[in-house]
């Protein structure tokens, strides 16, 4: 499954230069190897952490440099494993997930020359650059293309746990839907409150089967590893399932409609990349449609479910959300 | 060593071999050497007693027989030949059954599953249990054992569940039958009805072991007894050669008086009132229905009956800890059925009502606590023993050493736990904490379970003492002797009822059975 | 008593047998090392020099042993009185949320006042949190461990809806509340012993750890040393017998609930107060459910609960080492041992101890001979 998914990623869509970013530029060579630490659910989550996993993997084949990585088991280990890990004097150090947040805060102020790189929240100082993501955007058109092939004009929605970050994308998947067909029924559900909510596949396929029940005939998941009872729930009973984060739409083809894609795995893999060649630069990096951030996935397993028609108005919708025609909310912003 | 008894074959060339022979069986329970050196032979066709106070050693012989011990040392024959007895299957393999004192019976299940347990015959439980539906069915009648085959075991009164195990074990084809302290759940007549039915085994050629600690059965029914003290064999006897007194003389070590000795009740004005009174317990089951009674300063008043026929919640009642649904109890003119301030307990002891209760693992003690923790139960709120917010251990350990100094509690030490105590000295430290306080009325119940002769008799005095000091005493016991030894007036309870008072000068032992078993009313 | 065996000296029980268990623990733990292309050998030095080895790392072993102390006494108070009190991660939740309310509305007054107010918090709603479940147990028969387990539940969807919705910081994605004014924040080891002229480096261990000791030690004067630990236990060892006393068991269930809530709430003091300094997700991260380990491996003693603490902070923090040092070995490497460590001196207790006391006996026997 890993190696499958890998072949995605080289057909992955390549994120512009990032020239386009302002910020400080600490332009020398640096062979250190670069660090990075995953958040709870584990490297192995088979969602965001993994993805970030692919993206340091990416960078250790490519570069032949072994990238440090600390898993956290619970709060204090994070600013712990970021203290140790810079410690190690490294290229860049990545923080994955936006818990991350208070403890590099302190961590960062401690290594003034050490660079980190926090992926899903926004931390102002000069060593740290803050990648967020416009889940939203991609939420959207998923939610559109749920729409066009929701025949009840009945769509779900399942997320993990019910904290601001899952809200953006079932805000933005319900915006979508409606933009197709304002009349359209979105059913949302979250999976639990505890972290064992991200990796919960059974609850999450009951909570599939009990939007199929009232009539959903397209399901969105972004719950990490949850999702996967979701998809499984999806295909039995025939019904269209939305995947998130990386392209999963090989886990079911004929039944896995589309998959919102958060390329996480080039966020890593630039911040680590561009920490070896000396152009890594603080600040805050927003990845949205117009970044190819996000964005759905087309490939060989989903192209029979897809209509021309279905493409054409999606990729409108796309180009008129960059153009600022269409905006979609963000529920995080203040 | 205790020479006696080596196997006789060493001897002479006896014409059968013994049905079981134990030869120098020696087992230790980490310090405790709980057998020692016995040897004992059990002649095929014959009634053999087991004797001898708690903690003598005879339980720990017939778990070795029965495979729930292995011996450290030691030879166990049956029929001659020396078998090695793992487990309970060897032993029923061999041919012996026991009848624990503690029945082994899983009370959901009905009785004839409780048979076939461990004897299904086959995977599949149907085959066997209509062969053992036959089985039991002969046994019962030829045995005189009848119980319903489909009832629950649970649901059964002792007496039934008793013959359940006994059942079990002749289903089995137990050739050697154990029975430990089989008379303690039954009345006169079902003892006497069980003992009809082991001399009709021995006639039969099976050989029966009896361990009790009653030397009125032994006297009655065995052929042959043996006697043991501190894991060690004292004698082996022929029945009819010996007598209650010297039997418990070798039980005890000493001489030992049986009779108790008292001058007549001198009674004065009522202490405790008891008036139809009503107690229904958890499942709705009325225990004692309409029971009206004194019992005044100076005398004791026993309450004779069949275990299980509310005496239990009467005396609760009384205590405090069961709510009764109807009736009053009067106490030094105060009414202790109203439970309205929530604590009767409590209330029952400030007002220098004491409790000895019927079980003292479950009620009367924690056996999990210390000595002095256990000396001090429900006297906890004592001032003496208490120094602002705390329960001063010290003072505890000094009520306690005191107690166990003026009760003979041995070992006389303070901090061992309390279930390292023998049940005599267990019941002594209860009794001595709950008339150290000098109540006004005992409430005492089956004061005597399970204790070794020797303190039978100094518990006794001291209630005999209580008494003559003019206090009131209610006593409860399924031990007809004891209620007759102490006693001043009798009362029967039968089905929660009172069913006859008798004055105890005048009462017969036959005439209070058939009242206890609800056959007769008293004039 | 005639010449024998005796009994095995006091400390083959208390000292030797728990060192044997942990020797037999990390043994099969080396194996599984080595099993994975690791020295076994390595594995300890890095284990035991990563939870010891510098004064950080032990700053790091105390500070998760304080948690551990308070969840532990938390299961053991409870389990005197008879009950299983599984819920103390709810209830240490919960009591973070009374320290971080008390901080989010007074943290402009000074320490000294914040400090009072901030513990009793903590113990009043980590009380109130496990007190439902006592009365629950003593009035209506429903069994503590299930209703405990649901009263967590509870409290992580209660503390998601604050977080998420109520307490958060605006602007930002992690629902956290804001930091705490600093004046309230609990003085940490390393700022105490670095002014005494002890340079020590920055790790979490804070003034929680005196409050842990201290908890430990009115713990055991409780429940030894006064006649509401008696009754308490009496209730917890014979309820029979202790409604024979007078005792009303279903008023100590709920007092012993409500004691444990209280000590599993102090874990919020530590995270919150002594860590953290602000209101977040997830923060007891499991100590309540170690504490369970914790108080079986400390037999429910105060000092027991303390040493069992100690080690498993040590795992903790010295497993947290492992990851780091060690590619081969991630994070589940180190449950493993903890799991080798519960299952020896847990449940196979009794897997050497009768050889072991048998062996002693028989020395002295020799030896009295």
């Amino acid at each position: 499954m890993t190696i499958k998914r890998r072949t995605f990623l080289g057909a992955g869509i390549a994120l512009p230069g990032l020239a386009a970013f302002g910020g400080r530029a600490l332009a020398q060579q640096n062979n250190q190897p670069p660090a990075i630490q995953f958040d709870m659910g584990g490297k192995f989550d088979r969602s965001f952490n993994q993805a970030a996993y692919d993206g340091a993997e990416r960078f250790q084949r490519e570069s032949s440099i072994r990238y440090l990585e600390f898993e956290v088991t619970n709060p204090t280990q994070r600013e712990q494993g970021l203290r140790n890990l810079a410690r190690r004097n490294p290229s860049v150090v990545v923080g994955v997930g936006f818990a991350n947040r208070s403890p590099l805060e302190v961590v960062s102020r401690e290594f003034p020359q050490i660079k980190f790189t926090l992926i899903d929240d926004v931390l102002d100082a000069a060593n740290v650059q803050s990648v967020v993501f416009r889940e939203h955007e991609g939420s959207f058109l998923v939610g559109m293309i749920a729409a066009m092939a929701s025949r009840t004009a009945k769509v779900g929605f399942i997320g993990g746990m019910d904290i601001p970050l899952i809200r953006k994308f079932a805000r933005g998947y319900s915006e979508g839907a409606k933009h197709v067909n304002a009349n359209i029924e979105v059913f949302e559900n979250m999976t639990g409150t505890t972290p064992s909510a991200w990796n919960d596949p059974s609850r999450g396929g009951e909570l599939a089967r009990s939007q199929i029940a009232r009539g959903a005939d397209v399901i969105y998941a972004a719950a990490g590893g949850t999702g996967i009872g979701v998809y499984q729930a999806c295909r039995e009973a025939g019904k269209y399932a939305i995947g998130v984060d990386s392209n999963q739409n090989h886990l079911h083809p004929g039944t896995m409609l589309t998959s919102m894609i958060k390329r996480v795995d080039v966020a890593v893999y630039d911040a680590m990349t561009s920490a070896r060649a000396g152009t890594w630069r603080n600040g805050t990096r927003v990845l949205g449609l117009r970044e190819n951030g996000v964005g759905w996935a087309l490939d060989e397993h989903n192209r029979s479910l897809i209509t021309a028609d279905m493409e054409r108005r999606v990729n409108e919708a796309r180009d008129a959300i960059i153009a600022g025609r269409i905006t979609v909310t963000d529920v995080t912003a203040r | 060593m205790t020479g006696n008894d080596r196997p006789d074959s060493r001897r002479g060339a006896p014409p059968e071999p013994a049905a079981l022979e134990l030869i120098g069986i020696e087992k230790w329970f980490g310090p405790v050497h709980a057998n020692s050196g016995v040897s004992l032979r059990v002649a095929r066709g014959s009634i053999h007693g087991v004797i001898g106070e708690n903690g003598a050693g005879k339980s720990t012989l017939m778990s070795i027989v029965y495979g729930y011990h292995r011996p450290d040392a030691g030879e166990v024959r049956i029929a001659g030949r020396a078998v090695a007895i793992g487990r309970p299957a060897d032993a029923i393999a061999a041919g012996i059954g026991m009848v624990h004192q503690h029945f082994m019976l899983v009370d959901t299940f009905t009785v004839l599953e409780n048979i076939v347990l461990g004897a299904e015959g086959g995977a599949l439980l149907r085959g066997g249990l209509a062969q053992a539906r036959a089985e039991l069915s002969r046994l019962a009648r030829e045995y005189q054992l009848d119980v319903d085959p489909d009832a629950l075991v649970g649901e059964l009164p002792v007496g039934l569940q008793q013959r359940v195990e006994i059942l079990k074990a002749l289903y089995r084809g137990a050739q050697i039958l154990i029975l430990d302290e089989p008379t303690a759940v039954l009345t006169p007549q079902e003892a006497d009805h069980l003992f009809r039915i082991l001399r009709l085994w021995r006639d039969q050629g099976r050989t029966v072991i009896l361990i009790t600690h009653k030397l009125r059965e032994v006297m009655a029914i065995t052929d042959r007894v043996t006697v043991m003290r501190r894991g060690e064999v004292v004698d082996t006897v022929d029945t009819a050669s010996t007598s209650r007194e010297q039997l418990a003389e070798m039980m005890v070590g000493r001489r030992v008086i049986l009779r108790v000795q008292k001058a007549p009740a001198k009674p004065g004005k009522d202490v405790l009132r008891v008036e139809h009174l009503d107690v229904v317990d958890g499942r709705g089951v009325r225990r004692v229905k309409d029971a009206s009674f004194a019992v005044r300063a100076g005398e004791i008043v026993g309450i004779a009956g069949v275990s299980g026929n509310g005496q239990s919640e009467l005396l609760a009642a009384i205590a405090g800890l069961l709510q009764p649904s109807a009736g009053r109890i009067v106490y030094h003119d105060r009414d202790l059925a109203d439970a309205s301030d929530g604590e009767p307990a409590r209330r029952a002891r400030r007002m220098k009502l004491a409790h000895v209760p019927e079980d003292r693992h479950r009620m009367g003690m924690v056996v999990s606590f210390s000595a002095y923790d256990s000396a001090i139960l429900g006297y906890q709120d004592d001032a003496e023993l208490n120094r602002g917010v705390i329960l001063s251990r010290g003072a505890a350990i000094d009520r306690c050493a005191r107690l166990m100094d003026a009760y003979d509690v041995r070992p006389g030490r303070p901090l061992l736990k309390s279930a390292n105590f023998s049940g005599g000295n267990q019941q002594k430290i209860v009794l001595g904490r709950e008339l150290d306080r000098d109540p006004d009325l005992l409430l005492v119940g089956q004061p005597t379970r399970g204790v070794d002769i020797g303190a039978i008799e100094f518990i006794h005095r001291r209630l005999i003492e209580m008494r003559d000091r003019g206090k009131a005493i209610l006593l409860v016991s399924v031990e007809l002797d004891e209620i007759l030894a102490l006693a001043d007036r009798i009362l029967v309870m039968f089905d929660g009822a009172i069913v006859g008072e008798i004055d105890a000068a005048a009462a017969d032992e036959r005439e209070l059975g058939l009242m206890m078993a609800g056959a007769r009313e008293a004039a | 008593m005639t010449a024998g065996p005796t009994e095995a000296p006091r400390w083959v029980g208390l000292v030797l047998l728990p060192v044997v268990n942990l020797v037999a623990a990390f043994a099969l733990a080396g194996l599984v090392a080595l099993a994975l292309n690791e020295s076994p050998i390595q594995l300890m030095h890095v284990l035991f020099f990563g939870a010891f080895g510098t004064l950080e790392s032990v700053g790091f072993t105390l500070y998760y042993t304080t948690s551990f102390i308070f969840a532990g006494l938390a299961v053991a108070v409870a389990f005197h009185c008879g009950l299983f009190n599984i819920g103390g991660e709810g209830q240490a939740y919960i009591g973070g949320l009374g320290v971080g309310l008390v901080c989010l509305a007074f943290d402009t007054l000074p320490f000294i006042v914040v400090l009072p107010l901030a513990l009793l918090a903590a113990m009043g709603f980590g009380a109130a949190w496990a007190y439902v479940p006592g009365w629950l147990q003593a009035k209506r028969g429903s069994h503590v461990v299930i209703t405990t387990i649901m009263f967590n539940f509870i409290a992580a969807a209660l503390m998601t809806y604050l977080l998420v919705d109520v307490l958060i910081k605006p602007g930002q994605s992690s629902p956290e509340t804001r930091e705490f004014a600093q004046g309230v924040w609990l003085p940490l080891a390393h700022d105490w012993l670095t002014a005494i002229g002890i340079p020590m480096p920055r790790s979490p261990l804070n003034l929680s750890f005196v409050f842990a000791l201290a908890a430990a030690a009115l713990v055991w004067v409780f429940i030894w040393h006064t006649r509401w630990g008696y009754e308490l236990r009496a209730v917890g060892l014979n309820e029979e017998a202790a409604v024979y006393a007078g005792i009303s068991p279903s008023r100590q269930i709920i007092v012993a609930m409500a004691i444990s809530g209280g000590l599993a709430g102090l874990v919020g003091i530590n995270e919150i107060l002594g860590v953290h300094h602000r209101l977040l997700l997830g923060f007891p991260a499991g100590y309540g459910f170690i504490g369970i380990a914790v108080a079986l491996m400390g037999r429910n003693h105060p000092v027991g609960v303390c040493l069992a603490a100690l080690l498993f902070g040590a795992l903790f923090q010295g497993g947290s080492e492992i990851s780091f040092e060690m590619r081969n070995l991630n994070r589940e490497m180190v449950v493993v041992i903890e799991g080798l460590v519960i299952l020896f001196c847990g449940a196979l207790e009794n897997l050497f101890r009768p050889r072991l006391e048998a062996l002693f006996r028989r020395r002295r026997a020799a030896a009295a001979a």
